[in-house]
């Protein structure tokens, strides 16, 4: 998993981002237990406060919860994460048409392309 | 959540020249905060002001509730733009000096650290070289259990491995009670690390925010932005 982060945008969904990546993917499975906040901001270099922040909002949203004094774990139920790829996917997807069309290629050409790169 | 800084109205001048231009400034604890300008801005005169090695020409500066002085500088430890520590003295001698001088000096931690970046504390420190010795200096500094930690120019001469273990360090060390300043030009290295960002040109504070809310709102880097804010 590449944790590279974009440097032109804020951190904290980026974090959120990956985070409920790696839950969907199923690397986190249900009930395992996420890094600490002080050990994901190491991993990462970045600030804790940040780290944490993106929990909150994970946890708000479901996909993860806290057990009082043991740490965070990932939610049972993961389609919240699913949920929010899926969005990500449909982005990024769209992201990509734009880019072809500004080098020219319509979105007939584009997918014909793709067929074609696979092979 | 406390105010670990406070600034109203605070003017520096050296004669005619205005270093700090009736500047206002509150640093809450729990934070590591970005003190960023181009040279000649007010940085070093802001860090000096805080611990009490210059003395304001007007307005009032807080440090811990504390007007800068003996009894601030217990709860701030502070890392200076140059070095004042003896250079015939070995590294051991210095984390010694350190224990006398400072009671919330932690010396295993410094020993931890020095070995980690291998350098040998028998050695003098006229014998080490000029990262070395900014290691060395950070490395006392961060070993202090302070309120505030001013960091001025920690990674310049730094090499960019032993950069990012400085930067783990800070993390590592940091207590969600303690505040970190860090001055500096080296942005892009420093920037994920930060809370927030402080821009500071000709003496006056031109913006103080946090990180993402800089990169959402110019949808860039802090350090694209000071490259925009600063350009000749």
């Amino acid at each position: 998993m590449n944790w590279q982060l974009d440097k032109n945008k804020p951190i904290c969904p980026q974090i959120c981002e990956r985070v409920s990546l790696l839950i969907a993917r199923g690397d986190y499975k249900p009930h395992d237990k996420v890094p600490s906040v002080r050990d994901l901001a190491v991993t990462l270099g970045v600030n804790p406060n940040t780290v944490q922040r993106a929990y909150e909002s994970l946890e708000q949203q479901g996909m993860i919860y806290t057990m009082r004094g043991s740490g965070r774990f990932v939610s049972e139920d993961v389609s919240v994460s699913k949920e929010s790829i899926s969005s990500l996917r449909h982005e990024k997807t769209q992201e990509y048409f734009i880019q072809m069309k500004a080098l020219g290629m319509s979105t007939e050409d584009t997918k014909t392309y793709v067929k074609e790169w696979e092979q | 959540m406390s105010v670990l800084l406070n600034c109203q109205n605070l003017t520096k001048s050296y004669g005619n020249t205005t270093a700090l231009n009736s500047i206002n400034l509150t640093l809450e604890s729990g934070k590591i905060v970005g003190l960023l300008g181009p040279n000649g801005s007010g940085k070093t005169t802001l860090i000096k002001l805080i611990n009490g090695l210059l003395t304001p020409t007007s307005g009032v500066i807080e440090v811990c509730g504390l007007t800068p002085g003996p009894r601030s500088r217990e709860k701030v430890a502070y890392l200076p733009d140059n070095t004042y520590l003896n250079s015939w003295m070995t590294v051991e001698k210095i984390v010694d000096f350190f224990v006398d001088f400072y009671e919330d000096f932690r010396p295993e931690l410094a020993y931890e650290m020095l070995s980690k970046l291998g350098i040998d504390k028998k050695t003098r420190l006229k014998a080490l070289s000029k990262g070395n010795k900014e290691k060395v200096c950070l490395i006392l500094v961060m070993s202090r259990n302070a309120q505030l930690y001013v960091l001025d120019e920690p990674i310049a001469g730094v090499d960019p491995a032993a950069r990012d273990y400085v930067i783990s360090t800070i993390i590592n060390n940091y207590n969600p009670e303690a505040t970190v300043l860090i001055s500096t030009h080296l942005i892009s290295d420093i920037e994920q690390v930060l809370d927030e960002a402080i821009f500071i040109n000709n003496g006056n504070i031109v913006l103080q925010k946090s990180i993402d809310e800089i990169r959402e709102e110019n949808g860039k880097s802090v350090d694209g932005l000071f490259r925009e804010v600063f350009k000749w």
